[in-house]
Order: structure tokens, then C-alpha cells, then sequence
């Protein structure tokens, strides 16, 4: 559901490129980590999904669409059916948990008798039942990580993206998102999680795709996170 | 769209921003202030202009019931009298065209001109009135020339050059038309880059939101409504303002003290303030509309 054939991605202000002739493609239902250093690209190759960036040669296709092509008009559409979940959580800080996830189906359109039923069940697989009416800064690190996977995950989009989801996480609370978003991939969401928590690629064992400077490395079916031995 | 999410927005908005919006208001006002002053300048002097006033540079008024002028000697102007005035006027080689004004047309278009003085109108009668014989000239500089020759004539109550009366006052009028209409401008190029730097600093200040609001997949319009609604209801109430304050100077100077103390003179009435007041609301919305789209699609990136 994801190609990318030959994309390279540079910057305007740098000279090297973050993204070298990176042909990768990725079906639906997979689990891909994707590890590298600090600047090999990663989030780069996020942002080309999101297309908040376009390529500077190749093409990127995501559910058969061809993203360099896409009108402008049309890019939020692509974006209701991805859900992201970033490093630093990405709530907003006056809202409630329960709002903070009905935001992203109130800016849809969908209407209120939708979201009272939609937000509670999608609190409860993440295991925050109680906490609707909580404010972020009244939540731990991983609660409020659980939000965002919560809103990511409350239009049950095809695709799930992760930035560094546990990078602001101790590794006990990590291990409780990555079993959340294990829940979410077996639902059939595609999830993609850049990451360099070597413990967490470790333990699952899924699709490793390692990049360095730029290029594909490593593409190894259920990898770890150091080229294994 | 959900209605109650964008107005909910655009009251966090408005109030979050409550000094700037203020600013906006005011200098919104105060142009579309000035600007519906200057065309209410304008209509004053179509008012004051009488029906003959751009057509005609001589008016001969005819003796009537009691005149009192010497060429009068008491009595209205016979039929014959008339008659030869017009055939002389005619022959006269500086004249282009002569019209006649009877007492019941004079009442008529006295009618017209002071339709907002309606009590001055009840104690007018037609007969009141002069007769008159209105008359274009090929040159109007030959006023001289032409108001001699008739001036004693006998049936001829007296001889006017209406522009030589009104054009040094109208001249006054519309410098300060003009001089209305400038500031207005001024102040409305004040207005569209205040109405665009509130925007902007709103759009930064909430560039967290719209950008969780993106990536969620809104789209373009459910982001940027809020910020153009806000503009827009800037503008409307500094219309509203503004409106408001030309009709107070309407009802305390013009119906207040100028009608009552001025009774001879033309003044606009309400209906002259109520048709302008739509345009200023008109002015007021496109210009923030405007000032405000433009500005998102350079600063809130989509």
C-alpha cells in the first residue's frame, strides 16, 4: 500500500541529501520499524508519506495514490486516513483527553452524536476509560501518549505512523504503547514506527528497514534492531 | 463543518486577541466614518442644487400676485408680456435655449427639493411661487450681457445667475468632500495592514492548534473560516460603528439645528443617510474579507 520507487529528498538549505534513491514498498497489515541514526532520514520518510514534504526525484504512492500528483485541495483527505503519533505527543493543552480526540473527528465534520459514541470506546482500548476529563498536563508521559495513539487511531485510519512514539518514555510505559499499537496493527492497520529503541525492535521481531544517510541499508524480514548477528 | 466549532474558535480568537480586534474596529470605523461622510457630502450638494441648477445659467423670475419689485408696478405679468419676453429671449443670439417654469411646475420641483422639510412644504402654495423663464446660454460668460438686457423689462421681477450664488459655497463643499474622502483612504490602507497583522500574530499564536488541526486531516476552509470570520466580524461592527455615528451627526446637526435654523436651505434627509448606510457595510466586510484571505494564504500555511 506504500511504495516508494527511487526517491531522493534534499532539503534547500542543505547540500546532502536526507533521502538518496530509497525504493522500498510496504503492504497493507504490515509492522515496519524504521531504525537508523540521528538524520539518517526517517522522519523525512514520514514527512513524504504525510506529504508535508515532496520528493525531489522518485515518486511515493500511498493506497495506490501517487502523492506528487495529488492536488492540494485533496491532501487532507489523504491525511484523515493516516494517523500520526509523534515524540512529544502533539496534544492540545487546553482541551480535554476526551476533547483532545473528538477534535479529530469534530474537524471532519462528524457530528456530535458520533463522537459521544466513537471517543469512549476508542478511550477504552487504550486503556484510559476513566480519564475523559482529564487535562494533559494532569497525565503521565504514557497517558498521554495513549491519547494521541487514541486520536490517531479514532477514524480508524489504513495507515498509522509513528515518530518516535517512546522517545519520551520510560521503557516499562514503552512497552505498554508498543503492545497498543501491536493491537492496533492486528486490527489490519499498517503501521510504520521510526524509532531507536533497540530493546523495543528487539523484542518484536517484525520488518526492520534501516537507513543510513539517507539510503536503505537493511531490509530484513523479522529483524533486530543492530545489523544481528 | 460543524457551525459550533468555528464560532466557539472564532470567540477564543477574538478574545484572546481582544487589544488588536479593538484597534481594527476603531480604525475601520473611523474610515468607513469619513467615507460615508463623503458621499453624504456629495448628496448635500445634489440637495442644494436646484432642479435648473446644471442646465441653465440665467433665471428670469416673472412678476406674480404682489410682487413688490418697481417693474412690477403691482400686478402679475400679462399674457402678451409674456409672449414677448419669450419671442426676445429667443431672438437674443446668445441664448441656446429658453425654458418655462410655470407656478404649478416651480411648486413642483419645491416639492422635490425640500421633501425632507415637510413643514416648510405644507405652508408653501403654488401660488407662491414665481413663475420663471429659464434660460441656456451658448457662452455662459455672457451672463452680463444677457442679464442687462432683461433686468428693467417690465413683468421681469429680477434676473439671477444662480451659479455666481451657489458655486463659491458648492467649490467649499466638495474640497471637503475630497478632503473627506482622502483621510478616509488613509485611514482605510490603516485599517487593511492592522486587519493583516492581527491576523498574522493569530495565526502564529495559534499555529500550534492549526497544525495538530492539518495533520489530523482538516481542511484548508475548516482552518482558515475562523481566522477570515474574525476579520469579517471585525469590519461589520467598525460598519456598525460607524453607521451608527452618521446617523447621530444626521439626527443632532442636520435635523437638530441645521434644518430648524436654515429653513430655505435643501438639507439631506434619512433616506439620503439610510441608502448610503448598506455601502459602508458592504466597504466594511469586503475590506476585512479581502485584507484577511489574503493574508492567510501568505502566513498560515496549508
Amino acid at each position: 500500500m506504500i511504495r516508494l520507487e527511487h526517491v531522493s529528498k534534499t532539503y534547500r538549505t542543505s547540500t546532502r541529501p536526507a533521502l538518496d534513491d530509497v525504493t522500498l514498498q510496504i503492504e497493507e497489515g504490515e509492522f515496519v520499524f524504521l531504525v537508523g541514526s540521528s538524520g539518517s532520514g526517517k522522519s523525512t520518510f514520514l514527512r513524504l508519506l504525510l506529504r508535508e514534504e515532496q520528493p525531489t526525484h522518485g515518486t511515493v504512492r500511498v493506497a495506490g495514490k501517487e502523492l506528487g500528483k495529488l492536488s492540494n485541495w485533496k491532501v487532507p483527505a489523504l491525511r484523515r486516513s493516516i494517523g500520526c503519533v509523534f515524540q512529544d505527543f502533539r496534544l492540545l493543552p487546553n482541551k480535554t483527553v476526551f476533547q483532545n480526540v473528538a477534535f479529530a473527528l469534530e474537524v471532519i465534520g462528524k457530528p456530535q452524536h458520533v463522537v459521544d459514541t466513537v471517543v469512549p470506546e476508542v478511550l477504552e482500548l487504550v486503556g484510559l476509560e476513566g480519564k475523559a476529563l482529564r487535562m494533559p498536563h494532569e497525565l503521565s508521559g504514557g497517558e498521554q501518549q495513549r491519547v494521541a495513539v487514541a486520536r490517531a487511531f479514532v477514524n480508524r485510519p489504513a495507515l498509522l505512523i509513528a515518530d518516535e512514539p517512546t522517545g519520551n518514555l520510560d521503557p516499562g510505559t514503552s512497552v505498554g504503547i508498543m503492545k497498543l499499537l501491536d493491537r492496533i496493527n492486528r486490527t489490519g492497520t499498517t503501521v510504520i514506527m521510526a524509532t531507536h529503541d533497540a530493546a523495543i525492535v528487539d523484542s518484536m521481531r517484525r520488518r526492520v528497514v534501516e537507513l543510513d544517510d539517507g539510503r536503505v541499508v537493511r531490509d530484513q524480514a523479522r529483524g533486530v534492531y543492530g545489523s544481528g548477528s | 463543518m460543524r457551525a459550533q466549532f468555528v464560532f466557539s474558535e472564532i470567540g477564543i480568537g477574538l478574545r484572546r486577541n481582544l487589544t488588536m480586534t479593538i484597534a481594527v474596529i476603531v480604525t475601520v470605523a473611523i474610515s468607513l466614518a469619513l467615507f460615508g461622510s463623503g458621499l453624504l457630502i456629495r448628496k448635500q450638494v445634489e440637495t442644494m442644487k436646484s432642479f435648473w441648477y446644471d442646465k441653465v445659467e440665467v433665471s428670469l423670475y416673472l412678476c406674480g400676485e404682489g410682487s413688490a419689485e418697481p417693474t412690477c408696478s403691482g400686478s402679475p405679468i400679462s399674457d402678451p408680456e409674456r409672449q414677448e419676453l419669450l419671442a426676445d429671449l429667443e431672438a437674443t443670439p446668445e441664448v441656446e435655449q429658453v425654458f418655462y417654469e410655470s407656478q404649478a411646475m416651480a411648486f413642483e420641483v419645491f416639492q422635490e427639493q425640500f421633501k425632507d422639510s415637510p413643514d416648510l412644504v405644507e405652508n408653501v402654495t403654488a401660488e407662491a411661487l414665481p413663475e420663471s423663464f429659464r434660460v441656456k446660454l451658448r457662452d455662459p460668460t455672457q451672463f452680463g450681457a444677457v442679464a442687462v438686457a432683461f433686468q428693467n423689462r417690465p413683468g421681469v421681477a429680477e434676473v439671477q445667475d444662480q451659479k455666481a450664488l451657489l458655486e463659491g459655497f458648492f467649490n467649499f463643499l466638495n474640497k471637503l468632500q475630497l478632503l473627506a474622502l482622502i483621510i478616509a483612504g488613509v485611514q482605510v490602507l490603516a485599517a487593511l495592514l492592522l486587519i493583516s497583522n492581527t491576523i498574522r500574530v493569530a495565526a502564529f499564536s495559534r499555529r500550534r492548534e492549526t497544525g495538530i488541526m492539518r495533520l489530523v486531516g482538516a481542511s484548508n476552509l475548516y482552518i482558515q473560516l475562523p481566522f477570515l470570520l474574525e476579520g469579517v466580524l471585525a469590519g461589520l461592527v467598525g460598519a456598525g460603528l460607524a453607521a451608527g455615528a452618521l446617523v447621530a451627526v444626521q439626527a443632532v446637526l442636520i435635523e437638530g439645528q441645521l434644518r430648524p435654523n436654515l429653513p430655505s436651505v435643501a438639507f439631506i434627509g434619512w433616506d439620503d443617510v439610510l441608502t448610503t448606510l448598506p455601502w459602508l457595510f458592504l466597504t466594511g466586510m469586503v475590506l476585512a474579507g479581502l485584507s484577511s484571505f489574503v493574508t492567510l494564504r501568505r502566513h498560515l500555511r496549508v
